[in-house]
């Protein structure tokens, strides 16, 4: 064939993307591709696959999309930590003459990689597959708004993983640091593919979360139960509402940006280069403006979590839950306004960086008001040290720490000491790990009997619960100290031998939260295996208080056979007390949203796509792209997507259940 | 809303459950308002953009040299027509009469047609001087600001199109008033950026 | 980060009361922010201990209060008392919003002055604590971040030094600041705070240096494949030494002009130190508008003549390409020609573009 055409068809695409001279790479790629192929093995030996595309793939059930969710959070938090461990190892090694094993340019990618996958495709699948899961639940509705729709947002998250996998095998990651400042993601300083993959994957991914968020917002308003007034909402319910509405108002924020920065790198315009009037500053301001709010759209969540579990576990209602609440409103809307402080060291003068300083000092008030109410909640309780409670007190004791170097790095000539230092590094892991992490741990033992109808094996959670808390700790300390020793982030070799003993110690911490990873594994197959003893048949494992614990464990398709009816906040805690007895006639049918596969053709077509303007192929961008709006078109033309359940359905069901419960006694 | 939506009446204080299926009112039309607002953000986004460096000529041209002030009166007065003419088509929906709603629809598609290809004559007429999206900031602005806007009303015509195949198949029942009214608030959201893009960024551009 | 001659620290002694215990786990090692060299960063780790007092003042009751609470209300506990009602206190809610809210608000106080009073962009009026800089002139330093290596111009000694900088301890020093490519950030932490150092802008800081020794400075952003070793020495010296080694500087390495300047410019890695005699005395200004090219226009030109409405229909092809393929200069694939604007009163020196 002629050089052109094979230009024609594979565009950028060679045989040099594939990384064969590279050995860590290869070994991945063979462990990954054995796993892979094992799991496809497995999955056509046992004829699961059309079960799996029936139940699974194509499902609209919120609680199977949550799942889904945090089944891709896990396994991105294998790769995004595998990223972490390489980079401790090679930090720990790389000092004076040693060059440590990692050259700069596969550093670089790692550093990127691990950014964007613990940020976009852990954290956020994590706080999304959490809030599908639990929140139809709690406010007493079926299902989301627009459950095809949910459907779709999960498989364009898919998408946007697969892309940033992809680069590891085909091609090369971003060289950038995960947020991509121009001029150095420009062009003309990033030319090859890893920029584009960094903009494709996160614009795919993007499009799901953004209508994920509408969803969960127009759910959140329209479908709660009757008499569930906004003050009468589970505090995560209300975290979430605020979320999804952060989501919905960054997003947009964040897609416009990486547009404008794919139009400098695919039309050569000019919004971020350095000559013909463009502008850098004006992206790290765009960026940071979705960027912040970002950090406080996992965060919140993540409060939720901890609201309900130390109520629970305290046995006790929620001290102080309208202060709560407002907390909340207040950060949502107070993190608009701190996005500067992101930049304090690029020269914005005094009075603009201590507006922003002070703004970003005052999100403080509301979260100390939060810790507060949670210590209240526990003050004359009776506290159950289950695992989720662990995880809580663990979150209280760590995070008001990270907080507290977040205040610090908010007094803008503090932050010119300790901007870009490995000080920052430490507290923003401090209060991702420590608020994000712990909490949606804590979320995942507090609601897993919910979704399965087991519980998870306490002693392999407390041993993962110890290994989190004290690698975190024995991880992330030395960064501290390092940063207040003048060391600064993404550098893969020193100079000063005097520092490595530091770094080691760094590296001993990850190994433990490595561990600490591996028994969260080793807890859910052991639930698996020891399932039947671990068996939750009431539905109400833990003596909840929200409405999800009104129905069985995994609850039916239809979650409620009857709408529930709220007359207080903690609904089922106050039907619980007014003794409240399980309906078990006069079933009617239930109208449901039908299954469809149109999400994963969607998503699937969208990821080509993006694949092939990755690697310039134009026709098959082309051609993709027309697959797109037809698909669109055609989905349209589906009118029929719902059904009823039949009433003997759902007769025979409920049976079942008050079968069980009688059983019990 | 809301809280008509979730206050209990008297009856219901005392029982746990609705014994009837209960139906909560339907989010499409607020969804998409939400998405509008999303969308809006994006704009404001290129709006922003153009505001910080739409002044940016690189030594090269700028709006007061480029700009062909009739040719935009005309584009934006087709685009105005257009969103009456939906407003007609609603009217007629409202009626539940399809055929004049095809017609409504139709003439609509037609004046967004002619929107866009004055827009395209209009691109083509500046890249062939040379001042393309390349030449300088605010060129790239103002580039991905209109053409941004002009992709919006490309994807309106396709869902134009397609509601009216749908009409003529289905009618006018709830499901197709549902959808032609999220189109209308798609379509007048379209006709409000326009008249930001036409007043900030051509008239101002024409009176520097 | 250590310093290679340890200066002892100025703090006074409630200052070293509250570092104490720091100071007894460090066992000798340099913490070179909590112990710098310069009046700037002096006062910078004295604001970060002052707020993380302040900051502690909640947040050991909070953790000491969870601990004590988490251990008191445990369920074997049956002696605790229990009271599952119990949500809501006005007294106790007030005084949960007020007390960070009053550490905040002090802290808010503290942060608008010293931001104010150490913006890198206001001139030093001390050279130490009780020592004025009146009538000290100050030392005026360009640097120029380059892929990846710094510039250090000596604009008033009309030399120049890559990899290098020197200045007289206790004399003022102000730096204006660029880049020639991407961002990085000038970062010397036994002096000041850092900066960032952005192409086609400039920034500025003000700091001094009170103590002798040699220091470590580096790019504190990241900055593409050679950013890991982007460092420099910087020695702090007497004036006597510092006359000495402008001397030095002055026997070799010829003149830097703009020729030189963009071979130095292209990308390199672990760069030695390097010593210029002269330096182009509008070198810096070049760079910072970007104009070190023959035949490029200058961005303040630019911007004047965008200020009057650009030059119509006559810019369109005032567009002239670059001698090198700016795409390629990383050593990466890539292709086409990127342009820039020419100057108006200089001979084109590539093809016209389009």
């Amino acid at each position: 064939m002629s050089p052109d055409l094979v230009k024609f068809i594979f565009g950028r695409l060679t045989w040099d993307a594939i990384p064969l001279h590279e050995p860590i790479l290869l070994v991945t790629f063979g462990m990954v591709a054995l796993g892979g192929l094992t799991v496809l093995a497995l999955l056509t030996r046992y004829k699961l696959w059309g079960y799996l595309w029936r139940e699974w793939l194509t499902s609209v059930d919120h609680k199977k999309i949550g799942v889904m969710y945090i089944i891709l959070a896990i396994v991105m938090l294998l790769r995004g930590f595998a990223d972490a461990l390489m980079m401790r190892a090679q930090q720990a090694m790389a000092f004076g003459e040693a060059a440590g094993y990692l050259p700069p340019h596969h550093y670089d990618q790692i550093f990127t990689a691990h950014g964007v996958i613990m940020i976009f495709f852990v954290a956020m699948p994590l706080v999304t597959g959490l809030m599908n899961l639990v929140v139809p639940m709690q406010i007493g509705a079926r299902d989301v708004a627009f459950p095809f729709l949910n459907n779709f947002s999960f498989w364009m998250t898919v998408g946007g993983a697969v892309l940033v996998m992809a680069s590891l095998f085909v091609g090369e990651f971003a060289r950038t640091g995960w947020l991509a400042y121009p001029p150095l993601s420009n062009i003309a300083y990033s030319p090859g593919v890893g920029v584009d993959y960094y903009i494709w994957a996160l614009q795919v991914a993007g499009v799901g979360t953004t209508l994920s968020g509408i969803n969960l917002v127009v759910t959140i308003i329209k479908m709660r139960a009757p008499g569930m007034s906004l003050m009468k909402m589970p505090v995560f319910t209300w975290t979430s509402l605020c979320t999804n509405v952060l989501i919905v108002a960054t997003f947009p924020i964040l897609t416009a940006t990486l547009a404008l920065l794919t139009a400098d790198r695919y039309l050569l315009t000019n919004f971020f280069t350095n000559d013909f009037g463009g502008n850098p500053m004006m992206y790290v301001n765009l960026i940071w403006i979705w960027g912040h709010p970002e950090v406080y759209i996992l965060i919140l969540p993540a409060f939720g979590v901890f609201s309900e579990v130390v109520s629970t576990f305290c046995g006790k209602r929620l001290f102080g839950y309208s202060s709560m609440v407002y907390a909340t409103v207040v950060i949502t809307i107070l993190s608009y306004i701190v996005w500067l402080h992101h930049f304090f060291t690029m020269g914005s003068g005094a009075s603009v960086n201590s507006f922003f300083g002070i703004t970003t000092m005052i999100i403080s008030i509301p979260t100390g008001a939060k810790i507060f109410n949670w210590l209240f909640t526990m003050y004359r309780g009776r506290i159950r040290f289950e695992v989720p409670m662990m995880w809580t007190v663990g979150f209280m004791v760590t995070f008001v720490i990270g907080g507290m170097t977040g205040v610090l790095l908010a007094v803008p000539p503090a932050d010119f000491v300790l901007h870009n230092s490995l000080f920052l590094i430490a507290h923003f892991h401090n209060v991702i790990i420590g608020g994000v992490v712990f909490g949606m741990f804590a979320g995942i033992v507090y609601w897993f009997p919910k979704a399965f109808g087991f519980k998870l094996d306490p002693f392999w959670g407390k041993v993962s619960f110890w290994c989190w808390l004290v690698g975190f700790w024995v991880a992330f300390t030395p960064l501290y100290v390092l940063g207040l020793m003048g060391v600064t982030r993404r550098v893969s070799q020193f100079e000063d031998q005097s520092l490595q003993i530091w770094f080691v110690i760094a590296a001993c911490g990850a190994v433990i939260i490595l561990c600490g990873i591996v028994a969260f594994l080793v807890q859910i197959v052991v639930s698996i295996m020891n399932r039947e003893a671990l068996r939750d048949e009431t539905g109400d494992p833990w003596n909840g208080r929200t409405l999800e614990w009104s129905t069985s464990s995994p609850p039916p398709a239809y979650n409620f056979a009857f709408t529930p009816v709220v007359n207080e906040l903690d609904a089922w805690w106050d039907m619980k007390q007014r003794g409240y007895q399980r309906p078990t006639s006069g079933f009617i049918p239930i109208h449901m949203p039908a299954n469809t596969g149109a999400g994963v053709v969607l998503a699937g077509i969208s990821t080509l796509l993006g694949f092939a303007l990755i690697w310039h192929i134009w026709w098959l961008s082309a051609v993709a792209f027309i697959a797109l709006v037809a698909s669109a078109i055609a989905h349209t033309f589906n009118f029929k997507r719902d059904y009823y359940i039949p009433a003997e359905e759902v007769v025979r069901v409920e049976d079942a259940r008050t079968e069980a419960l009688r059983s019990l006694t | 809303m809301a809280s008509q939506a979730h206050a209990l009446t008297e009856a219901d204080k005392n029982r746990f459950y609705l014994t009837k299926e209960h139906h909560p009112e339907n989010g499409t039309l607020l969804g998409f308002w939400i998405y509008l607002m999303s969308d809006c953000l994006i704009f404001a986004v290129l709006f922003a953009c153009y505001a910080v460096l739409g002044r940016n000529y690189a030594a090269g041209p700028s709006g007061a040299d480029l700009f062909d002030l009739q040719l935009v009166a005309i584009n934006t007065g087709l685009l105005l027509l257009s969103s009456i003419t939906y407003g007609f088509a609603m009217i007629s929906a409202q009626a539940k009469k399809v055929k004049p709603v095809l017609i409504w629809l139709g003439i609509t598609g037609l004046l967004g047609l002619g929107f866009l290809s004055l827009e395209l004559y209009e691109f083509h007429h500046l890249i062939q001087e040379g001042a393309g999206p390349q030449r300088s900031a605010f060129l790239s602005s103002f580039f991905v600001l209109v053409g941004t806007h002009g992709l919006h009303v490309t994807f309106g015509i396709i869902w134009l199109v397609t509601l009216m195949v749908q009409v003529a198949q289905r009618g006018l029942g709830a499901e197709m008033k549902r959808r032609l009214m999220c189109l209308s608030m798609f379509w007048h959201f379209l006709d409000v950026i326009w008249i930001g893009v036409f007043s900030f960024v051509y008239l101002l551009g024409v009176l520097k | 980060m250590r310093p290679n001659s340890r200066p002892q620290s100025r703090s006074t002694p409630l200052k070293m009361l509250a570092l104490a215990p720091l100071l007894l786990a460090l066992g000798g090692c340099d913490w070179v922010v909590m112990n710098p060299s310069g009046d700037i960063a002096a006062q910078q780790r004295d604001l970060i201990i002052l707020a993380t007092v302040l900051m502690l003042l909640i947040i050991i009751p909070v953790i000491a209060l969870t601990l004590f609470f988490a251990w008191k209300y445990r369920r074997s506990n049956e002696q605790a008392k229990y009271d599952p009602e119990w949500h809501h206190s006005t007294r106790l809610e007030i005084v949960i919003w007020a007390a960070p809210l009053v550490i905040i608000t002090i802290l808010g106080a503290v942060t608008w002055t010293s931001t104010h009073m150490l913006d890198p962009y206001r001139p030093l009026d001390r050279i130490a604590p009780g020592r004025s800089a009146e009538n000290i002139k100050p030392l005026r330093v360009q640097v120029v971040a380059l892929d990846w290596k710094w510039l250090f111009i000596y604009p008033e000694l009309g030399i120049a030094t890559v990899n290098e900088l020197a200045a007289p301890v206790d004399r003022p020093l102000n730096f204006e600041l660029t880049s020639s490519s991407v961002m990085n950030s000038f970062y010397l932490p036994a002096l000041a705070g850092q900066i960032y150092a952005m192409p086609g802008m400039t920034t500025k800081l003000h700091a001094v240096i009170n103590k002798a020794g040699v220091y470590d400075g580096f790019s504190a952003n990241y900055s593409g494949g050679g950013f890991s070793h982007m460092r420099f020495k910087f020695r702090g010296m007497s004036e006597a030494d510092f006359a000495r080694w402008t001397e030095e500087v002055r026997k070799g390495g010829g003149r830097l002009d703009g020729s030189r300047y963009l071979v130095l410019e292209k990308p390199s890695e672990k760069v030695p130190p390097q010593r210029f005699a002269a330096v182009d005395a509008d070198l810096f200004h070049k760079a910072v508008n970007r104009c070190v090219e023959p035949g490029k226009m200058c961005q303040h030109d630019m911007m004047t003549i965008d200020a009057k409405g650009g030059l119509g229909m006559a810019g369109v092809y005032n567009v002239t390409t670059l001698e090198y393929d700016k795409r390629t200069r990383r050593g990466e694939q890539g292709g086409g020609f990127r342009s820039f604007v020419a100057a108006l009163c200089a001979p084109f020196t590539g093809s016209t573009a389009r």
